[in-house]
């Protein structure tokens, strides 16, 4: 898999993937910006708003009419939260060229279409349509209402929410409702403007077509968008400490019969000089989901040996520097499954593991990331993490990296981790109750 | 092996039925990195009562979720263990109509494919070991019913099909029914339906379809067992059991889901001809391109967490429609009114060429491509001639399929409410 990277134009990147392999092409386009709870609504609705018609396909059922016409190719919007920056923008997918008869890739016209979303949506007077204005707010209002009815997902951005106050880090990708209320179609497309003329961008494709011929459809697509003082400022503070001495801890009540337990640990000296693969494969050692994730420390003592739970695991977020843990739970046994994840989280940060333990949490690490490599949607969003933090380096060199991890690097990479915060969304009462 | 080439799709597929009846099924990948082997019984939570041999067995609702999980205790303790130490991500799932286990893995495959094959023929289970496993799966159907995309449908279908037919309960069933499940319960399962012939071994990668089915024959028992008889129950018919339900959960806003029997599944080659018609046909009616969802969405009342399914299980096909609306009465009536309406040629047209583009695609993913296969060997067609089958169908076949199965009465639908919205 041959990548290229190169400037289109003055912040504006372009990643390219060549490979003959997938059926499947992948193009994707975002803006990075600051998260911040002010511009996040805004920043999220977005690009449902260009979504919802251009300048040559004017409404939905025109665009619906064009997509399908190139072999239902889709362009999507996407709205992110890397560390503490907010991607917007879309991703596309459409039959690789390879696949059709000659004549038939539909590459350049959905290049075309993508770069028309972005520069000359569907205006009148200037203006986004207040129609289109008024009805994506709503539905990301209702995104963001609905973040409760996946509780488990809930709870965990409640975790985020409440460990960390005054950081960034503590606002949703969607934004909040608040903000969200507050879009009206004036002030959004100052927002868009704005957006457009100092945000850095991330291009990325893969596919079979040569990086040439992507970068000149790309150029010509995105010949109109303006390029003013760009914004350099934008990347993740990381905290290095808990925010108090003590650890904190949260309830709130849902009508649930299953409560969900997400606990907050910051990395601390780790993120220091970021080992990204002694993290990874510590994370997978304690429950970090993967090929190893079966024989993980959570999986192993609080799922199957307590049975206390369904599903346990922790997230890694290698930017920000923070690990989560998530598990449901019967409410009675919240103490139980406390003290049982502390344990495991004891026991990686001591060397309380078997030397197989680790064995299968190395095998597991660089598996996943061999088989990342078959993943179109892996590999873009792998590639833009990688791009946002600088780091050249790609899966198969994780992989390997990850092969050469010691019992000692394992150590290092947990011995600063710290409990911060800890949530429980319990059943009973519904009260809103928090510390 | 057997290979059968997909010209048009770039694909071969090689397959083979082994002596003792098991399918054989594998698309080589080559230059892939990974590889997925998916071994796959036909047996899932609705086939709770069967004969074998002479013998009647009635099983309580959730065994075959329940024997999924205990599966994975062998002699020597967790196979998860071995999976694991050679990198292999395995899991398994069940559904009304299969049990799937299945593994991806980057290195060693063969071996991880004799571990498969072994360990899913392999029952191991005591009291203890099943004991234990009710604390874990009483979470997991926790889960579920506080899950209120999950609940919505569960009442759907319950709606759809009662307490007479098994989809009318939850494939993994109730605290109350795994309580009642017993070793015994759990090797009598496993003796009906885990055998070769009730079975299909599917792959896709970067493999030898060779060496595939040597190893299934070295792993597994060369004799055919025979079949079990299922029992499925009475004829469920076309119309709902009940229509409406309506309950309060902790939700932003309304959710519904709606569905419709179709009655009988066909069976054989003419399966897939009946499934292309009907996906293209609600593909016209309600997808994201179709009219009658553009115009909702743009009205406010469906949004992107819409989403339509059409099931196949227990001999029976349906379909559920489901979202979050703040009208769920008026989406579905202007839903079931779109059906009654003939579909525009032009349009047609390019929900055709779309649907051909997404059978192109759908190669790349290997879970789909194994269980399609899967499917496949079930229901007695081949999914791989879907492009050529699609391309025999006409906008006057989808209309007419609409006109005769989503009769806008026959319709059930299910809502869960906000609690604001009640008091």
């Amino acid at each position: 898999m041959d990548r290229t990277r190169r400037e289109l134009m003055p912040g504006v990147y372009l990643t390219c993937l060549r490979t003959e392999r997938f059926k499947t092409a992948l193009l994707s386009l975002h803006l990075l910006t600051g998260l911040d709870r002010q511009t996040a609504a805004q920043n999220a609705a977005l690009p449902g708003v260009l979504r919802r018609g251009t300048v040559s396909a004017p409404d939905m059922t025109a665009l619906a009419a064009r997509l399908d016409g190139l072999y239902g190719a889709h362009i999507e919007p996407s709205v992110r939260k890397i560390g503490e920056i907010q991607a917007v923008g879309f991703v596309a997918d459409l039959v690789d060229g390879a696949c059709l008869p000659a004549g038939e890739d539909p590459l350049e016209d959905v290049i075309a279409l993508l770069g028309e979303m972005l520069l000359a949506p569907n205006t009148r007077g200037g203006l986004l349509l207040p129609a289109y204005v008024d009805g994506e707010r709503e539905k990301l209002l209702q995104d963001i209402r609905a973040r409760v009815n996946d509780r488990e997902t809930y709870a965990n951005s409640r975790l985020v929410e409440l460990m960390c106050p005054g950081e960034a880090y503590a606002v949703d990708a969607l934004g909040d409702e608040e903000t969200a209320r507050a879009i009206g179609y004036v002030a959004l497309t100052r927002h868009y403007r704005t957006l457009l003329a100092e945000c850095p961008m991330e291009l990325f494709y893969c596919g079979s077509a040569p990086a040439e011929r992507v970068a000149a459809a790309l150029t010509d697509a995105l010949a109109a968008m303006p390029r003013g003082e760009l914004n350099g400022d934008i990347g993740t503070d990381i905290r290095m400490n808990t925010v108090e001495e003590g650890l904190r801890s949260f309830t709130e009540r849902m009508d649930v019969g299953q409560g969900k337990l997400a606990l907050g640990y910051r990395l601390g000296d780790a993120m220091e000089e970021p080992d990204m693969a002694a993290l990874r494969v510590m994370n997978a050692l304690l429950g970090g989901g993967g090929a190893a994730y079966v024989n993980s420390r959570l999986y192993v003592n609080v799922r199957e040996r307590m049975s206390l739970c369904y599903y346990v695991y922790s997230t890694l977020d290698t930017v920000k520097g923070v690990v989560t843990v998530s598990c449901g739970i019967d409410p009675a046994d919240c103490e139980k499954a406390l003290s049982a994840i502390g344990r495991q989280v004891a026991a990686v940060k001591d060397g309380g593991f078997t030397d197989d333990e680790l064995r299968t949490a190395r095998t597991g690490v660089s598996a996943d990331m061999l088989a990342l490599t078959d993943q179109p949607e892996g590999l873009e969003q792998f590639w833009l993490v990688q791009d946002l933090l600088g780091l050249d380096y790609g899966p198969e060199e994780l992989a390997a990296l990850a092969e050469d991890v010691t019992r000692d690097d394992v150590i290092k990479a947990a011995a600063g981790m710290e409990c911060d915060a800890v949530y429980f969304l319990s059943g009973g009462e519904d009260e809103d109750e928090s510390d | 092996m057997r290979a059968i080439e997909y010209p048009g799709q770039g694909v071969t597929l090689y397959r083979s039925v082994l002596p003792n009846g098991l399918s054989v099924y594998v698309v080589p990948k080559p230059g892939w990195r990974k590889c997925r082997a998916a071994f796959v019984t036909s047996f899932g939570g609705a086939d709770r009562r069967f004969t074998l041999e002479g013998e009647r067995c009635d099983t309580p609702a959730g065994v075959a979720h329940y024997l999924e999980h205990k599966m994975f205790d062998m002699p020597y303790g967790s196979v998860d263990s071995v999976f694991a130490a050679r990198g292999a991500d395995s899991n398994a799932y069940t559904s009304y109509a299969v049990t799937s286990y299945h593994f991806t893995c980057t290195d060693r495959f063969e071996d991880d494919l004799r571990t498969l094959l072994a360990f899913v023929s392999t029952p191991y289970f005591t009291p203890e070991t099943v004991e234990k496993e009710r604390g874990i799966i009483g979470q997991e159907i926790a889960q579920g019913e506080d899950d209120p995309d999950w609940a919505v449908y569960q009442d759907c279908l319950r709606l759809l099909f009662g307490g007479q037919h098994p989809l009318g309960d939850d494939v993994a069933g109730t605290a109350a029914s795994i309580a009642e499940v017993s070793t015994e319960t759990l090797y009598a399962c496993h003796r009906a339906f885990y055998i070769p012939a009730n079975m299909a071994l599917c792959v896709a990668g970067d493999v030898d379809p060779e060496a595939v089915e040597r190893i299934a024959r070295e792993e597994l028992p060369e004799e055919p067992a025979p079949l079990p008889v299922r029992d499925w129950g009475p004829d469920p018919g076309l119309e709902p059991v009940e229509r409406h339900s309506q309950r309060i959960m902790d939700v932003a806003a309304p959710l519904f889901c709606a569905g419709i029997k179709l009655g009988p599944a066909a069976t054989g080659p003419e399966a897939l001809r009946e499934r292309l018609t009907a996906e293209l046909a609600l593909r016209c009616l309600w997808g994201k391109s179709a009219p009658a969802y553009l115009a909702l969405y743009e009205k406010g009342l469906l949004n992107n967490s819409f989403y339509f399914e059409l099931d196949h299980a227990a001999g029976q096909s349906y379909v559920t429609l489901s979202g979050e609306s703040a009208d769920p009465e008026a989406a579905l009536a202007a839903l079931t009114a779109a059906a009654e309406k003939p579909v525009d040629p032009a349009f047609f047209l390019r929900q055709k060429k779309a649907a051909y583009g997404g059978f192109i695609r759908r190669l790349d993913d290997f879970y789909e491509l194994t269980e399609s296969l899967a499917e496949g060997c079930f229901g007695g067609f081949d999914p791989l001639l879907a492009p050529e089958t699609l391309d025999a169908i006409g906008c006057d076949d989808v209309s007419a399929w609409a006109a005769e199965h989503l009769a806008a009465g026959r319709f059930a639908l299910s809502i869960i409410r906000p609690k604001e919205e009640q008091a």
